[in-house]
């Protein structure tokens, strides 16, 4: 019991103000997720319908857009994050004014999370039959009653599992975001844990990140289950 | 009520191949109140007519009117604003799965901006149209294939339409709920006069609804008249569809004549047909046949098997007397070989 105490007296375990507090890191992993997510789902989910929409458009120019928002986020999603969080310093900089700290990770993880939600939204827009766009067209139904009746409504539980996969995915990238100084669970799990040969630390974190990931996915398996009206097979 | 004028649609081949001309210079007239069916096999045109009357196509020369209005003509607003008078009723029925059958009722009147309340009392009104009183807040996936088929019924007529286009809407439907959904279409027809066109490959269902028919084969109007003209008319394309051959029997050890009849004056019946052979004496009997009875009146192919009085088949000279006596009596008759 002794052993156990003396373990866990680290003031990783026991601080909640020194920088490699997990208490202060879990909290800077879910603060940086969280805001990440809020500006994906808010610019990803739109974007995600543009690449949709514009994929086999009549019009010569919506075409030539997709094509060219499509090239985009292919390039986007190539980059290892780890170098695309350093590519994007002087952007950074530019939009937060530093370019170091979780505010300034927030605009870099954004920037990597959109394109892979829009990508998600796309192909959950996809599966969606073709018959019940047009026969809502054939109602009479503006492009855009189509996008919120028809597209997002019918498409939901799709994009909830599209937004809770991007969301695992970002707890992922916040580990890295400790190259310029954003702090998180993974930073602490890579620097205290194993550079300082700490296992006791590096064990702790991942336990913890794998609470939050489990987290995430029950949840949202439960609101898309909630939304989820067609039939089970 | 729907005007097609030299109706022609051609789509670039795949690949830069030979154009594909789904519908080829169709012209058609269709009155008020009327049931019109359009038949034909996959890929002759149904689905690409249906699409051009919805401006879902725009088509490429040639023009469709609905109710005066020329559809094929507007864009935008004016188009959005022409198909909220047109009611549409799917094959899948094509509702939202994230919507109730209420509220899949209600997307139509959504749509045109109706007010609420309005909304409420006429989803109520369709509802009980089609019965599906207790079932209103139930999903799709809650409900039966004839449930769904009379959600999106009433989907099709929550804008009062004057016209109702009906895209094989029983070809997913077991028989029973296939003549439910018939008897609901026609008593929508027969209380509010709308004109119903109902597009389907399936010739019992023909029958069973149409008043007027067209068959369109590899884009082009092959026939189209009221059901009692086609079906009458043996030499025509959908008489053969509509009452379709029997096979040639064998073994009979007799002469087989197939006859057609519908247009005659005095052979009306198979009965008739009969006493007319016996009476050029021939001993007849039926072997095979298929009658229907169109608007009132029969309409049959049917094969008679002729021998003489002692029992063996009719000579080359008496055959031919009956087949020129039945010619006379516009019934059409052909000898099938039986051996």
């Amino acid at each position: 019991m002794n052993k156990l105490s003396e373990w866990f007296s680290d003031p990783v375990f026991t601080s909640t103000t020194v920088n490699s507090s997990l208490w202060i890191n879990t909290w800077l992993t879910i603060y940086m997720t969280l805001w990440t997510m809020i500006l994906t789902v808010l610019i990803g989910v739109p974007l995600g319908v543009l690449l949709f929409e514009t994929r086999r458009s009549r019009s010569a120019l919506a075409r030539r857009l997709n094509a060219v928002v499509g090239f985009i986020v292919n390039v986007l999603r190539s980059f290892p994050f780890v170098i695309l969080i350093i590519a994007l310093i002087p952007l950074t900089s530019a939009i937060m004014g530093r370019a170091t700290g979780p505010d300034a990770a927030i605009v870099s993880l954004t920037i990597a999370s959109v394109p892979f939600l829009a990508r998600l939204v796309e192909a959950a827009l996809r599966d969606l039959p073709a018959g019940k766009i047009e026969a809502v067209a054939m109602m009479g139904a503006s492009r855009m009653q189509i996008i919120r009746q028809v597209l997002i409504a019918e498409a939901m539980p799709g994009l909830i599992a599209a937004i809770t996969t991007t969301t695992i995915a970002v707890i992922g990238y916040t580990a890295m975001a400790g190259t310029v100084g954003a702090g998180g669970l993974g930073d602490l799990a890579f620097r205290r844990g194993y550079q300082n040969y700490n296992s006791l630390v590096m064990v702790a974190t991942v336990v913890v990140l794998v609470v939050i990931v489990i987290l995430v996915q029950v949840i949202g398996d439960w609101l898309a289950r909630r939304v989820d009206h067609r039939a089970r097979s | 009520m729907i005007t097609l004028e030299n109706l022609t649609k051609v789509f670039p081949g795949p690949g830069g191949g030979a154009d594909v001309v789904a519908l080829d210079d169709i012209s058609l007239h269709i009155e008020p109140g009327e049931i019109h069916g359009i038949v034909g096999r996959s890929g002759a045109g149904k689905s690409t007519l249906i699409r051009c009357l919805t401006g879902l196509e725009k088509p490429t020369s040639g023009s469709v009117t609905i109710g005066g209005t020329a559809v094929s003509g507007l864009e935008g607003k004016q188009l959005r604003a022409a198909r909220r008078k047109i009611g549409m009723v799917f094959q899948h029925a094509n509702l939202l799965d994230s919507r109730t059958a209420a509220q899949n009722i209600a997307h139509p009147l959504q749509i045109a901006g109706t007010p609420k309340a309005e909304i409420k009392r006429r989803v109520a009104e369709l509802v009980k149209l089609v019965g599906l009183e207790g079932r209103e807040d139930n999903y799709p996936a809650q409900l039966s294939g004839g449930q769904i088929q009379r959600v999106g019924i009433a989907r099709g007529l929550a804008v009062n339409p004057e016209v109702l286009l009906c895209d094989e809407p029983t070809s997913a439907l077991d028989p029973g709920t296939t003549r439910q959904i018939l008897d609901l279409i026609r008593s929508l027809r027969d209380r509010f006069g709308i004109t119903v066109i109902f597009i389907t490959h399936e010739m019992a269902v023909v029958r069973e609804i149409c008043d007027h028919v067209s068959l369109l084969e590899h884009g082009q109007l092959v026939q189209t008249g009221s059901l009692l003209e086609v079906a009458s008319d043996p030499s025509g394309r959908l008489a053969q569809e509509l009452i379709p051959l029997p096979p040639a029997p064998t073994g009979l050890n007799a002469r087989v004549v197939n006859l057609d009849y519908g247009d005659s004056t005095s052979l009306r019946t198979t009965e008739d047909l009969i006493a007319f052979a016996n009476t050029h004496g021939a001993e007849a009997s039926l072997v095979a046949g298929t009658i229907e009875t169109i608007s009132g009146v029969q309409v049959g192919r049917i094969q008679l098997a002729l021998r003489n009085s002692s029992g063996r088949p009719v000579s080359d000279e008496g055959l031919a007397g009956f087949i020129a006596a039945c010619e006379a009596e516009d019934v059409l008759a052909e000898e099938v070989d039986a051996r």
